[in-house]
């Protein structure tokens, strides 16, 4: 009898398409939305994935990379007499402004290297070298860099200058680098360079990176650390997970894309599950026909199931489809953030398949209550 | 002239045997009483057609017999087997392998061909899909559709319907065969070929078949006629002794 089920569902043509229409369509939004939702975070945690080191150290009262206070250098010293300690250099991050050659502004993403080890480098240079890094003036330029500069007429190569907080820089390579949040470019210099081109304070270096002598663990050493008083270590994973949990709890955008989510779910019970409820009403009689020849509720439950579920599996098939496909395009052109973990398939997959359920309840509370005898009527 | 008696033209063996049933639908402070005490009977080899006005309990006495409906008091025996005695799950496994059926409205579903229509009480006995259609697709030719079975029932007058409607209910070869109304939705001549074809197909020596109508021109086509009124059957006759009022 399944199927019968699928014939009487198939050939039902415009119900059928409605269903998948509406399935899709909130399968769509939600794996789309989710995804731009983890890109976003993904996004939050740039820095972290683009330095790369397995211990940071930052002030005792910095909870995320992205909101750092300034310590004094004399704390990598410290740092490094922790046992445990293989090295620990220092970095700079920050956001300065650089001065293009007509006069206009773009805010940069400073990252200041340790001169001697080029410990946090980028992880991809696509033309030049790093070792020029040591140059004077010298800077590597990300992807991002390029294109802002390249919207603004101005066309990025090796040797085109332009002026950080009025200080010369030069650019002696170009990197691919991890887009940050705000989406500023990653300007990449040595760490003496980078205290150059930002605004002297008191306290200049962002943090300490540290790498755990073999044996050591990452976390182990970072608990070590952290009862150094005034400072604070983090292990690579818990300072991502830490920043983006930080957005989550501090920003309005887990509440922004969770309504358009939820906005999916409703969407997908209102016309999944009203669509689907006509096309029991509308077979009703012949359900009843069913039971009155011998089909008993168990083959006419699996019937009904098998309907819903039949469209559920499309729905959430094309809708996963046209959202990889839009991933696949915006990857391209690293706008919007996208990011596709199998978590989110696989949370919407949960949700269409509770729509399908709920859809096949509302159907079967209907043919429970069919009396065989109404076929007589 | 009694039930029992022995100038009937089928068989000696009683199909259905009807026994004092009563059926009372609730309606409010006062209650419906759809049957009222029946007993009847049909008999193997018969068309028995169960006649009255509009209301009487005809068709209420067919769902009782076919075991779609419970009944409140009495007692129903088909091919020896009493109804009242099954649980709901047996009456539907009993209905499924003996009972063939035939509305009033055809009843075919829309969305599936006319071979798919009538296999589907072979595949609800577990039939495979291909052999159903196989044996469907051969009782269709010899109810003059062979050449529509690939068809879908609105693409069919409303005799090919009827036709298909009974290829439905033969199809499983089923001991007791059921139709309500058949002739309703067709104009004379049709439902006389209808009634034809139903007479000439169903009737076998093993099997009973009740037609429950109010359309009298049919009436020569049974063997025993059971008059229905408010309730009760109040006349029970061959068809040749039968006078229509």
């Amino acid at each position: 009898m399944l199927r019968i089920a699928l014939l009487m569902l198939f050939r039902d043509r415009a119900k059928y398409m409605m269903l998948i229409v509406g399935l899709t369509f909130c399968s769509l939004l939600m794996t789309q939305q989710a995804s731009v939702f983890c890109g976003l975070m993904l996004w939050t945690s740039a820095t972290v994935r683009n330095i790369g080191a397995k211990v940071w150290v930052f002030d005792a009262k910095v909870e995320q990379v992205n909101e750092v206070i300034p310590l004094r250098e004399i704390e990598v010293t410290r740092v490094r007499g922790v046992p445990g300690v293989e090295w620990a250099v220092p970095l700079y991050v920050g956001i300065e402004q650089a001065r293009l050659s007509d006069g206009s502004f773009q805010n940069v993403q400073l990252v200041g290297l340790d001169t001697a080890t080029f410990v946090g480098r980028p992880m991809e240079i696509t033309k030049g070298r790093i070792e020029d890094l040591r140059l004077p003036d010298a800077v590597i330029i990300d992807q991002v860099g390029i294109a802002k500069f390249k919207s603004k007429g101005i066309a990025i190569d090796i040797g085109t200058t332009f002026e950080i907080n009025d200080k010369a820089a030069r650019v002696v390579a170009l990197c691919h680098a991890n887009r940050s949040f705000l989406g500023q470019p990653y300007v990449y210099t040595t760490y003496d360079r980078a205290l150059q081109f930002s605004k002297p304070q008191r306290k200049m270096m962002s943090c300490v990176l540290v790498e755990p002598k073999p044996g050591v663990s990452a976390t182990e050493l970072a608990d070590s650390i952290s009862k150094l008083p005034g400072l604070k270590a983090f292990e690579r994973d818990d300072l991502f997970w830490n920043t983006i949990w930080w957005y989550i709890k501090n920003t309005g955008i887990p509440i922004s894309f969770g309504t358009v989510v939820l906005m999916g779910v409703i969407v997908g019970i209102a016309i999944a599950g009203q669509t689907f409820y006509l096309f029991i009403l509308d077979n009703l009689l012949y359900l009843a026909d069913l039971k009155a020849m011998g089909a008993r509720m168990p083959i006419l439950a699996a019937m009904v199931f098998l309907q819903s579920f039949s469209v559920g599996f499309v729905g959430f098939g094309l809708g996963v489809g046209l959202t990889s496909i839009f991933g696949y395009k915006v990857l391209k052109i690293e706008q919007p953030p996208f990011f596709m973990p199998w978590q989110v398939p696989a949370f919407v997959a949960v949700i269409i398949i509770l729509i399908c359920c709920f859809s096949a309840a509302i159907g079967l509370r209907q043919i429970a209550k069919l009396e065989p005898a109404v076929v007589f009527k | 002239m009694s039930p029992h008696d022995s100038s009937r033209a089928g068989s000696d063996s009683v199909a259905v045997a009807v026994r004092n049933v009563t059926k009372i639908f609730p309606n409010g402070d006062t209650p419906t009483y759809a049957l009222r005490d029946v007993s009847f009977e049909a008999r193997c080899g018969e068309l028995t057609m169960i006649v009255g006005p509009s209301g009487c309990g005809k068709t209420t006495l067919l769902s009782v017999i076919c075991g779609t409906l419970a009944i409140d008091s009495g007692s129903i025996e088909v091919f020896g087997k009493t109804l009242g005695s099954m649980s709901v799950s047996e009456v539907t496994g009993f209905r499924s392998k003996n009972v063939g059926f035939i509305f009033q409205q055809f009843n075919l579903i829309p969305t599936l061909t006319v071979v798919e229509n009538v296999s589907i009480p072979l595949i609800l006995q577990g039939w495979n899909y291909r052999k159903a259609e196989e044996k469907a697709a051969a009782i269709l030719q010899d109810v003059g559709l062979g050449e529509r079975i690939r068809s879908f029932p609105k693409q069919l007058s409303g005799g090919q319907q009827q036709r298909v409607a009974i290829s439905r209910a033969l199809v499983h070869d089923p001991k007791l065969i059921i139709c309500d109304e058949p002739t309703a939705s067709l104009d004379a001549k049709t439902g006389h070929h209808a009634l034809e074809l139903l007479k000439k197909s169903a009737c076998a020596p093993d099997r009973c078949v009740i037609v429950v109508t109010h359309d009298s021109r049919i009436f020569s086509f049974a063997d025993w006629i059971a008059e229905m009124e408010d309730g009760r059957v109040v006349k029970s006759c061959p068809a040749s002794e039968y006078q229509h009022a």
